[in-house]
Order: structure tokens, then sequence, then C-alpha cells
């Protein structure tokens, strides 16, 4: 048995096995390549060259139509999730001087009194894009476009960078047994909406969400009903358009007074 | 004769294990996602726990059960002791380890992304430090077999080796080349990323490399559950293997076309053409030949055994077999099993029908009711076989036997059923929340609320076998003499060089690869601008 060669046209073994795979694969491999796509007339495909191009994957130039320009200005700022992350103490102490003038509206502490949202101890990243959606006008606010205009790059991440170093402050109305509203735990699946708590935190956090906990619930109440009625669009693919939309005034109530309530 | 019985059990029993906890983990499942339980969990949970039971029953259980097993086919069927003992408790704890090393992130929520891995989803880089560990561990394995084959065919020249270490081989050789797919994923797409020294990976031909592991992986989940079907199953209950020559083509066809098929798993992905599809569901057509094969011969050495107890009739003799032989009882539930289960693979593989059950419940219930059913239940029968060889006492609690083995098969019936029967009403898998109270969804409950039940039956068919693996270290000592595999109805004193080797058949595995594999991989690579942004799990809060 040792003694019989096993690489060897001797051996049947060998051609049997051989021959019959590399028959099967080349006859599947005319029939995926070639017969099969030829077979569909909606490929239009020019020969057997493209036929086999086609089939292997390659990838062709996609008809150019001219899409469709949105009338208004979507945001510009391309989120990943490690950006901003690393702390980064010039940038911060440069923050702190640059935020004395945001101080009147968000609060010295980045806490604010006035229904403006909380700052203080808010993701860089998205203290980061909203100020270069302000700048770039695809979020409107006659009260922060003229700050954000003024403001080059690397002030924009000073002062995120500085917001995000403070902490977090509860606010006055801190409840943290309320029950969840089952739209932040559950989301709605029926009509498409996600937990909220899967991008903005207690589930997961996903980049660009901004941390809600103890955010004014006059200011979320209000950013909801703008997503809504599409007052305002900056949310990159329509993320929480497309949610606020299907989210019952009730519901806006509820997680509006939940978050506020959190820490 | 078993030499290393330390060894041995040491691999059954941390399989054993990791796989009470994973099967609780399981039940506990399919309770909370059922109309059983009130909403009231984190969903962060549920996929903590699915990616800790994927894992654990995925690559830690199956890995260890084939490792122990084929050490003890190693000493029992070439009746010597193993080579590279020391190396093998080096594989061994790398397993151990590595199964804790993973299973702690997972379990502080920091690597939710479920067993497969779901590129751009990334979580802790311990997770994936942690299945290589388990995956090296299995290597070492690897070697080790193929090692005291070769040496065992150097010092019995002409001699066929033992069937039993034969096809032992032959699966320790597939998993060697299926697993590089999921270590190349790994290593050179997912640790980098992890690691923070990329952001971006190619999801897309990540998944292509997972597909690599993933089909044959499941053979190798299967192998010992065949073995166990050629070489132990015939002689438990008194007769002879039909066709000795039969098993090894089996396992042959195993280790050629188990792998080039995996790309069955991406029919729903755009990054691979249409054309490789195509070749990838023929050759997985021919992959039921083995197992077609293997049917045919179990049935007919039943039939022997059957006929030598003085069985008679054209069915006469089913009657006759050792019904109350927990062995006997194993295969035949696990042969159902099968059966079943491989009717639901037919739609799977073909292009137009898994369009319908893509990514639905269908997939979980068929793939619990081959592996979890088919395969594990014979992995049962392997322990209650090889224990008092192991522990030197005897188990005999065979009614104990028989009512696990049972339950275990109407649990995993009462589970998988409904499961597949939601999954065409189109109950996506993979979720922790279904909104029962919704008119679209409520026609599922009922059958969600079965297949809960058939969990528990199952937990209960587990704890059973654990009882009787434990009574079974306290049982009357005495020897059970030397373990022995069935033995075919004609041995030739020679057998072809092609059936008592690897060279062609890895050559055959290695080139099909190739030609599968090849163009598709080599274009992702080629292709720029194919990477996506990782999206880290369980990142700050
Ligand atoms: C009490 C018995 C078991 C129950 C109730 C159970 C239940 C489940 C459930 C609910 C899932 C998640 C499915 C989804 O989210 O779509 C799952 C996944 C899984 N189960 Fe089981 N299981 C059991 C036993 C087993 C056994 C015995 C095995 C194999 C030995 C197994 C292997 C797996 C694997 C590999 C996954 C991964 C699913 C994925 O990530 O897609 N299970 N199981
Ligand atoms: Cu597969």
């Amino acid at each position: 048995m040792s003694d019989q060669p096993l690489f060897s046209p001797r051996n049947p073994w060998f051609g049997i096995s051989v021959g019959v795979t590399a028959a099967i694969a080349v006859l599947s491999a005319i029939a995926g390549l070639i017969w099969l796509p030829l077979a569909q007339p909606n490929l239009k495909l020019a020969g057997v060259w493209d036929a086999i191009c086609s089939a292997a994957g390659v990838p062709r130039a996609a008809v150019q139509e001219a899409g469709v320009k949105p009338d208004f200005k979507t945001s510009n700022v391309v989120m990943t999730s490690e950006m901003l992350t690393k702390v980064d103490q010039v940038s911060i102490g440069r923050g702190a001087t640059l935020a004395q003038r945001c101080a009147i509206c968000h609060g010295p502490q980045g806490v604010s009194d006035a229904h403006s949202p909380n700052l203080a101890g808010q993701f860089a990243a998205v203290t980061y894009k909203e100020l270069n959606d302000f700048k770039t006008g695809a979020r409107v606010s006659v009260v922060m476009g003229p700050f954000a205009a003024a403001m080059s790059d690397q002030d924009m991440k000073d002062v995120a960078a500085y917001y995000a170093y403070l902490p977090r402050v509860p606010s006055d109305n801190l409840d943290t047994g309320r029950a969840a509203p089952a739209v932040v735990v559950t989301g709605a699946p029926m009509r498409n909406i996600p937990p909220c708590g899967s991008c903005h935190g207690d589930i997961d956090n996903k980049a660009g969400s901004p941390w809600l906990g103890g955010q004014s619930a006059v200011y979320i109440k209000a950013q909801l009903e703008a997503f809504a009625s599409g007052a305002r669009r900056n949310d990159i693919s329509q993320q929480m358009r497309n949610i606020a939309r299907r989210m019952t005034p009730e519901e806006i109530d509820q997680v509006a007074h939940y978050y506020e309530a959190q820490p | 004769m078993l030499t290393n019985r330390r060894l041995i059990a040491a691999h059954f029993w941390l399989a054993f294990i990791v796989f009470g906890v994973a099967l609780v983990l399981g039940a506990w499942q399919m309770f909370v996602r059922s109309p059983l339980n009130a909403w009231h969990f984190n969903p962060e949970f549920y996929y903590r726990s699915v990616t800790a039971h994927g894992s654990a029953m995925g690559y830690v259980f199956p890995t260890l059960i084939a490792m122990g097993f084929g050490y003890a086919i190693t000493e029992a069927s070439l009746e010597k002791a193993l080579i590279g003992r020391r190396w093998a408790w080096a594989g061994f704890f790398l397993v151990a380890v590595g199964a804790v090393v993973a299973m702690i992130p997972v379990s502080l929520g920091l690597a939710s992304v479920l067993y497969t891995f779901y590129p751009p989803m990334v979580g802790n880089p311990f997770y994936y430090i942690g299945v290589v560990m388990v995956v090296v561990g299995s290597w070492i394995w690897v070697t080790l077999m193929v090692t005291n084959f070769t040496i065992w065919k150097r010092e019995n020249p002409g001699k066929p080796v033992p069937l039993a270490m034969y096809a032992n081989v032959a699966g320790s050789l597939l998993w060697g080349w299926t697993a590089v797919g999921a270590a190349l994923e790994i290593l050179f797409q997912i640790l980098p990323v992890a690691l923070g020294l990329k952001s971006k990976i190619d999801a897309g031909l990540a998944r292509v490399f997972f597909s690599w592991t993933l089909h044959a992986i499941v053979y190798f989940w299967l192998i010992p559950t065949y073995i166990a079907y050629y070489t132990i199953f015939p002689r438990a209950i008194g007769g002879r293997l039909f066709s000795d020559a039969m098993a090894r083509i089996s396992f042959i066809l195993f280790v050629v076309v188990a792998m080039p098929i995996g790309v069955h798993h991406l029919f729903a992905d755009p990054q691979v053409g249409a054309g490789f599809k195509f070749m990838h569901s023929v050759f997985t057509g021919l992959v039921a030949l083995p197992t077609l094969l293997t049917v045919f011969t179990i049935c007919a050495s039943a039939e022997i055994a059957s006929r030598l107890r003085g069985g008679r009739g054209a069915f006469g003799w089913i009657g006759a077999l050792p019904w109350s032989n927990p062995i006997m009882l194993a295969t035949a539930l696990s042969l159902v099993m099968l059966g079943f289960g491989g009717a639901g693979g037919l739609i799977n593989m073909s292009y137009q029908l898994d369009a319908a059950v893509h990514n639905t419940q269908w997939i979980t219930g068929h793939f619990h009711l081959i592996f979890g059913g088919a395969i594990v239940i014979m992995y049962f029968a392997i322990a209650y076989d090889l224990w008092p060889h192991l522990t030197g006492r005897a188990l005999d609690s065979f009614g104990l036997m028989r009512t696990q083995l049972w339950l275990w098969f109407i649990g995993m019936i009462v589970t998988t059923f409904p499961w597949h029967y939601v999954g065409i009403l189109g109950m996506p898998r993979r979720m922790a929340f279904y909104d029962y109270a919704n008119p679209a969804i409520s026609p599922q409950a009922f059958s969600v609320a079965m297949s809960a039940i058939g969990g528990f039956i199952l937990l209960l068919s587990g704890l059973l076998f654990l009882l009787v693996l434990i009574r079974g270290q306290f049982g009357v000592r005495g020897e059970a003499g030397a373990y022995r595999f069935a033995v075919p109805l004609h041995m030739p004193a020679r057998i072809p060089v092609a059936l008592n080797s690897f060279g062609l058949w890895l050559a055959l595995m290695v080139g099909l690869t190739v030609v599968n594999y090849g163009f598709p991989i080599a274009q992702l690579m080629a292709l720029k601008e194919t990477s996506v942004p990782a999206v880290y799990v369980g990142a700050g809060r």
C-alpha cells in the first residue's frame, strides 16, 4: 500500500478524483459566470467577457444621474466614533477662555437656567458638530449663528473640549426612580422607532448622539417638535427626523420629562 | 487502552460545564423574548447573553469535545499512548484560559457583537484575543493528531489506519484549514481596529473571510457525531459496520467539499458576485452526498445487527433492534433530527428560497435542530459510551439515560418546529424585543411561547445529563476493559493508498479553495474605498 504511488496517473483514485472535481468546477464556472448571466435579458450584457465580469462581481461605474439637491444646507460634518475622544489639556484651557461669551446663556458651569441646553459634560464631538452646523447654516438659530460664524475650526474644538471636561450637573427635577417610557427602552418596532437608549446612552452610545440626562424638558421637547416639523434638519441622514415624525405628542412629552429627571 | 484518562476526562468535563452554563443562557433568551415574559429588562443583556451563548456553544463546547474524543480515539484505536501529552495539556489550558478571557468583556457588556463578530461592529479586543486563544489551542490538537497518525503509519507500514483514527484526522485537518478564515479576519481586520490602530474596517472582506470558516465549522462539529455513527453505534448494538471504504469516502468528501462552499452564507451580501454564489451552491449540493452515504451505511449496519439478533422481515427487523440501549436510542433520534434538519438545509441552500428565510428565526431553528439536536445528542452518546473507561466505574443509570435522551429529542422538536414556523411568518432573528400586542405580530405569540417551553425541556434534559455523568463518577468500581470500535463486515487486509492518506485530498481542498475563493478575496483586497468606519459597541456612556 505505501509502495503504491499516490500522485500518479497510474493511481486511478488520483485521476478520477482530480478529474471529477475539475469537471464540476469548470462546468459550474461556465454555468455561473457565462450561461446564467447571459440568460437574463435584464442584465443588458454586452458579451461573454461582460457576463463574466458582471457575475464575478467586478464593480461597474454606476449610471451618473443628477441627484435631487435639497434646497437647504445639510450638515457637512463626518462623524466617527473616536472623533474628539482624546483629552487635550491645552485645548480645554483655551476653550475655558473662549467659553466666557457663552456663559450668559449656557451658564458659567455649562448649566443653563434659561432652557438653553446644558453643555457641561456633553460629548465633545456633539458640541463640535452643532457649532459647525450653526456656522454653515445647516442648523438655523439667530442667536447661535453669529457666534459660530466668528469661530475657527480650532475654536470650536476647544470650546467642545472644555464643555466635555466640565462635570455633568443633574437638574432640579432629578428623579432616578422614574420609570423609563417604553419608547426609551424598546422603541416602537412597528413604527420603525429604535429605542432612544440605544444611541443616547443607557443601552449604548452611538457617535454624535448627545447625552440627554438632565437636559431641560422644554428644550428637548422643542427640538423633537422641530425635527418632526422639519424646522430643524441638520441631523445626518435624517436620523432624528425619521424618529421624531413617528412619535406621538404624548411620547415626546414623556421622553422630555424622563430625560430631564435623569442624571 | 486509554492511558491519558485525566486528559480526556478534563476535556469532556470542561466541555459539558461550558455547555451547562450556555444552556441556561439559551433557555433564558428563549424566555425573555417570548410573550411569557412581561417586558422589563435591558435589551443589551440579551445581546450579551446571545454573544456568550453562541461563542460558548459554537466555539468552546464542540472544540473541546472534538479534542477530548480525538485523544481517546488516538489511544484506543492505535493501541498506544498519545505522543505529545504535555502539548495536549498546553492546548487544553489555552482553550480554557481563552474562553475565560473572551467571556469577561462579554459579561461586562463590552463585546456584545454576537459570535459571528458582525463587523463593522467592534468590541473589546480581549474578546477576540480569547477566541484566538481557543483556536490556537485547538490547532495544537490538530498538530498532535497529524503527528500521531504519521508516526503510527511509519511504524506500521502496509497496515490500514483504523477507521476511527482516519476520520478523526480528517476532522482535524478540516478544522485546521477552515479556522484560517476567521483567524485572518480577526488578526488582519478586526483586532487592529479593536486595538485602536485603525478606525476603518472592510466589512465585506471580513465577512468573506468569516464565511470561509462558517460552513466547514459545522462539519467540524459534526465529525465526532459521524465517527460515533460509524465506529461506536454498530459495536454498541452488537453488529458490524456495513462498509469501511464507504465510511472513509464520506470523511474524505467532507475534507474536500465542506470548506469551499461558505459563500452560501453570503447569498444576500452584495460584495460577492452572483457567479461565485452559484459555484458555491453547486458544491454545497455535493456536500449532501457524504451524509446520504452515511445514512445508508448506518441503516445497513443496524439491519445487520438486527438480523444477527434474529430480526426478520422487510421492516420487522427494526423492532428487533436493542431499543433499550441508550446508544441505539440516541442514534435513532439523531438520525430523525438529521432528516428534518437536512430537509430545512436544502431550502437554505437554494438561492431563491433562502431569500424568504434569510435572517429569520427559521435559521436559528434550523441550526439548533441539526447542531443542538442531531449532533449534540451523539455527544451525549459518546460521553455515555466512554465514561466507564474514563472513570473506571460502571455507568448503569440506563433508565435515566433513556429519559434524558427522549427529553432532549422532544425538547428539541418542541423548540425548533415552532421556531422554524415563526421564521416563515417573517420573525427576524437576533432581536431582543417583539411587541406581541401588535396585530401584525400577535399570530406568532403562541408559537414563540411553545418554543420557549421546549427550551425548558431541553434545560431539564441537560441537567439530567450532568446528573448521569456525576453519578458515574461515584458508581461501583469495575474495569471496563479495552475501548473498542466497530469492526467492518469485511476488512480487506490492504486498502488503496488514497483511502489511507490525506495528501491528495488536502491538495483538492486547497485547490478548490483557490478556485472558489481566490478571485472574490483578491478583488476585495484590491478594491479601494471599501472600508467603513468601525462602530464600537459598549463605548462610553
Ligand atoms: C436549551 C436549549 C437552547 C436554547 C433554548 C437556545 C436558545 C437560543 C437562542 C434564543 C438564541 C438566539 C437566537 C436569536 O437571537 O436569533 C440562540 C443562539 C445560539 N444557540 Fe442556542 N439554545 C439552546 C441550545 C443550544 C445548543 C445545544 C447549541 C449548540 C450546541 C446552541 C447553539 C447556539 C448558537 C451557536 C447560537 C448563536 C446564535 C447567533 O448568534 O445567531 N444552542 N440559542
Ligand atoms: Cu453553511
